[in-house]
């Protein structure tokens, strides 16, 4: 049983990460149709870029974290929109989602070689200690991740649905056209999304980064689970992707510890395919209408 | 889109074939080797030209299929000792299958489904070549595959191989003319140009997306049934999704849709590193720039602006009256 318990919190940490890149994927989705197939990159790399700013320019941890994020929000949320999202919608969801796979294979191969393709240690926030807790050994990182990760959810839910810029921007999502004539600024909302997705991913990656160590090669399976984690959640929903997170970490956690390690990623796949064939729409999706 | 442009087609892939059946000659055995990895890629990128640029439908596990008949392949003729065509087919058929069981349940609900359990797909397939030891080798992989031998004639060395290569490229590549010019073609293009109108045509949207996503994966297996042995040695790596990120990469660089396409972006992908050896490492991120820059210009590839390009050098000279001759 105690054992038991500390796979599951150690499922609902990595659960955890994986509902932040679901969150900002979801987000991005549902203002700009944009399926970014470079999601798990975007958590991979603000590490990768913090570290770069400690190695290679000499800076204290603190100030390269802060300039670390500071240039991943400019660069992968306002530029991402600006450069790659806007020219590319025009021509359709298709060349856009084509785009972002070519803009993952940018950033790997760039973190790879402008980097280096070992994996880094990256310094954690709280210390890398475990304690006992009723018989469980519980680890810091892992509460510290759930905690932070909780907070920053809480948070966004808060400004989502309980600000004026937050419902504006649900009304962008849910009918730019309407919120237009009621006067929201809709393309200022879209491209709030993508720096709040930006924003997500850096923290993803920070509280992440400690625990997998920094690698170019992360954002394959983190960008995996959000995908997966977005499906299970419906696609369409803040509390959607926290819920499909969590539960996609927790099962991938059990199922390394109790089915087979070689195939840990397999279990959440199955659960992929049996969520499309069961309730396409999602655990707590809602169903999408189409017209012609 | 009128017959003529599809003799074209047929012309310059006769005409193609016969210049690279010669085209090795004094090229050595690695620029042989690079000439057949390229059309090996073509008959891939091929199938995902039908899925995606014919059908519209993204698929991220080509490079998974390639691997299912690479390793079909490359066991039924080492262990098992069957001859290459009869594995050849039978690749094809693996991936035809697996096609039509990841395209069922993805496809009842939405195409872009089709992209995420394809995705997953992608990362099944690579575990269970690295895991299952017993029979694909895990990360050791396959070796000594042996290459074809044909109305007894060995192909073992590289320019009988190549010429081989050539041979089955051509006869996969002008099915795919002859499919595509058939109704069921006209079928697949109405799909992807307006999937609403082909159903009230009564069009079975369904079944023919189905279809197209099939075959598509078919071609991936006779890809990789050809892979095996010009390698001969394979293992998991080649076949990870970012290869299938690459592959669909590759179909939109040439230009989606185009039946010549994937032969463009198969040398863009395959041909071009070669040449660009210089700049080490970074072709990918090269190639992947390449790609958004054409995707923000011109989302039909490089075949795309040669015809923009062609249509308004031939616009020209009739300046005075330029919609005059639009029948191109």
């Amino acid at each position: 049983m105690a054992e038991f318990l500390a796979y599951l919190i150690a499922g609902l940490a990595t659960g955890a990460i994986y509902a932040l890149a679901a969150i900002g994927f979801t987000l991005v989705w549902q203002t700009s149709q944009t399926i970014n197939f470079a999601q798990g990159e975007f958590v991979m790399l603000p590490a990768i870029l913090i570290l770069a700013a400690v190695k290679l320019a000499g800076l204290p941890v603190w100030v390269a974290a802060i300039l670390g994020i500071v240039a991943f929000i400019a660069l992968f949320g306002w530029g991402f929109k600006l450069v790659i999202v806007d020219p590319m919608i025009r021509h359709g969801v298709l060349p856009l989602a084509i785009a972002t796979m070519a803009l993952s294979i940018i950033m790997k191969e760039g973190a790879k070689d402008g980097f280096t393709a070992e994996a880094q240690r990256f310094p954690s926030l709280v210390p890398q200690e475990t304690v006992s807790l009723l018989g469980i050994s519980i680890s810091l990182q892992h509460i510290a991740i759930i905690i932070v990760a909780c907070l920053a959810i809480g948070a966004l839910q808060w400004f989502v649905t309980r600000t004026k810029t937050g419902r504006q921007m649900q009304a962008s999502a849910q009918n730019p056209n309407v919120a237009l004539i009621l006067g929201i600024p809709v393309a200022q909302m879209v491209m709030l999304t993508f720096l709040i997705n930006a924003a997500l991913a850096a923290l993803a990656s920070i509280l992440i980064s400690p625990i997998y160590l920094a690698k170019f090669s992360n954002g394959e399976v983190i960008g995996l689970f959000a995908f997966i984690a977005a499906i299970v959640g419906g696609f369409n929903q803040v509390r959607g992707a926290l819920a499909g997170g969590l539960s996609v970490g927790v099962i991938d956690s059990l199922a390394a510890a109790y089915i087979s390690t070689s195939y840990r990623l397999a279990v959440p796949l199955v659960l992929l395919v049996g969520i499309i064939l069961i309730k396409p729409e999602g655990l707590f999706g809602r169903k999408e209408e189409r017209g012609v | 889109m009128n017959t003529s442009r599809f003799d074209a087609v047929f012309a310059t892939l006769v005409l193609g074939a016969v210049i690279l059946w010669f085209a090795p000659a004094g090229m050595g055995r690695y620029g042989t080797y690079v000439l057949s990895l390229w059309l090996v890629t073509a008959v891939a990128v091929m199938g995902l030209n039908l899925t995606l640029g014919i059908a519209g439908l993204k698929s991220l596990a080509q490079a998974a299929f390639m691997g299912i008949g690479a390793y079909a392949t490359a066991l039924l003729t080492t262990k098992a000792g069957i001859g290459w065509f009869p594995a050849f087919a039978i690749s094809g058929v693996l991936c035809f299958a697996a096609g039509l069981l990841l395209g069922f349940p993805a496809l009842r609900v939405k195409a872009h489904y089709l992209a995420f359990v394809t995705l997953a797909f992608s990362t099944l397939v690579w575990l269970v070549l690295r895991n299952e030891q017993w029979l694909t080798g895990g990360v050791f992989g396959i070796s000594n595959i042996p290459r074809p031998v044909v109305f007894g004639v060995k192909t073992d060395n590289a320019l009988p191989f190549h010429r081989f290569v050539v041979v089955v490229t051509l006869v996969l590549a002008l099915i795919l003319w002859w499919l595509v010019r058939s109704p069921w073609g006209r079928a697949f293009l109405a799909l992807r140009e307006n999937p609403v109108r082909a159903a009230s045509l009564g069009v079975n949207i369904r079944a023919y997306t189905l279809l197209a996503f099939a075959i598509g994966s078919a071609y991936a297996g006779f890809a990789g049934a050809l892979y095996a042995p010009l390698v001969e040695f394979i293992d998991p790596s080649p076949f990870q999704l970012s290869a299938s990120f690459f592959l669909l990469l590759m179909v939109v660089a040439g230009g989606s849709g185009y039946q010549l396409g994937p032969f463009v972006g198969a040398l863009l992908g395959v041909v071009l590193p070669e040449w660009l050896r210089f700049t080490g490492g970074i072709y990918l991120i090269i190639f992947a720039a390449i790609v958004i820059g054409l995707l923000i210009a011109c989302p039909q590839g490089v075949l795309g602006l040669l015809e923009r390009g062609w249509t308004a050098v031939r616009r020209r000279p009739l300046g005075s009256n330029p919609p005059a001759k639009e029948t191109a």
